[in-house]
C-alpha cells in the first residue's frame, strides 16, 4: 500500500472494500506519471460524474458542517441571495 | 465583498474540528476558519460537482463562484498538488459582483480590476474596442 503512495497531497489509493476481499478485484493503481502529476483519467473511471456547467443552477445539498466551535447541518439553499464560494479540496492536513 | 466560503472535503466533521484547533487556527488571523467546513465522507456533493475522484477517495481542488440567484458563474478544477490563486478568485468574483450590478450593460474585459476601464456592449462598440480599452490592461496589475 505504502508502494502505491505518491509525494505531494494525494491519498494513498483506496482498495477495493467490497467483500469478501478475497474475490475483489485489486484497485487499479492511479495512472501517475513520472513527474508526479496524475495522467489523463482512465476512461472507465470518469462514468459517474458529471460535470455542472457555468450558467446552470448550482446543485443543491445538505451536509453536516464544522463551524466556529459546532457540528452544524449546512445546506447550499441556506445561502440563497448570497453570494458562495464552494471549494472543494483533497483532505484535512494536506499540505497544499 | 459579501461573500460567503464553504469548504467541502471527505473529512469527518471530527477531523474538520481538530485541523482547524490544531493546524489552521494557527495559520488564519481570525484565530479559527470562520466559515463552515462540510463533511463529504460518500463524495455524494463533489460528485454533483463532478470533482470528486472515485479512485482516490478523494475531491480534487474545485471551486465554483455561486451568485445569488444560485447560478454557477465560474468554475475552476486543480489536480491536488497545486494551490489555488486566491487574488484570481477574489477578482473573478469582484468581475461578476460588478456585471451584476450593472445588470448586465456593462462587461469586464481580460484583467478588469476595479478602476480598470468596463466595456459597455453595444453597436457602436463593435470593431471598437480596441478604442477604449487597451491589450496592456490585460497584463498591468
Amino acid at each position: 500500500m505504502l508502494d502505491d503512495f505518491v509525494p505531494g497531497c494525494q491519498r494513498p489509493p483506496m482498495t477495493a472494500q467490497k467483500a469478501p476481499a478475497i474475490e475483489a478485484p485489486v484497485a487499479e493503481k492511479a495512472p501517475v506519471s513520472s513527474r508526479g502529476l496524475p495522467s489523463a483519467t482512465a476512461p472507465e473511471a470518469i462514468a459517474t460524474t458529471r460535470c455542472p456547467h457555468v450558467g446552470e443552477p448550482a446543485p443543491q445539498f445538505t451536509a453536516s458542517a464544522y463551524l466556529g466551535g459546532k457540528f452544524v447541518e449546512a445546506s447550499l439553499s441556506e445561502y440563497m441571495g448570497k453570494w458562495v464560494l464552494l471549494c472543494f479540496y483533497p483532505g484535512d492536513f494536506t499540505f497544499v | 465583498m459579501g461573500v460567503e466560503v464553504l469548504s467541502v472535503s471527505v473529512d469527518s466533521v471530527f477531523a474538520h474540528k481538530m485541523w482547524d484547533d490544531h493546524e489552521l487556527s494557527k495559520m488564519v488571523t481570525a484565530g479559527a476558519i470562520p466559515y463552515a467546513m462540510l463533511s463529504d465522507q460518500d463524495g455524494r456533493i463533489g460528485r454533483m460537482y463532478g470533482v470528486f475522484d472515485e479512485r482516490s477517495g478523494t475531491n480534487a481542488r474545485g471551486r465554483f463562484i455561486i451568485d445569488p440567484d444560485g447560478t454557477i458563474q465560474a468554475i475552476e478544477v486543480l489536480t491536488p498538488a497545486v494551490g489555488r490563486n486566491i487574488h484570481e478568485t477574489i477578482r473573478q468574483i469582484r468581475a461578476f459582483q460588478k456585471v451584476r450590478e450593472a445588470g448586465g450593460a456593462q462587461v469586464m474585459p481580460a484583467g478588469w480590476k476595479p478602476g480598470k476601464t468596463t466595456l459597455t456592449p453595444g453597436p457602436e462598440l463593435v470593431g471598437n474596442v480596441w478604442r477604449v480599452w487597451k491589450v496592456s490592461e490585460a497584463f498591468e496589475d
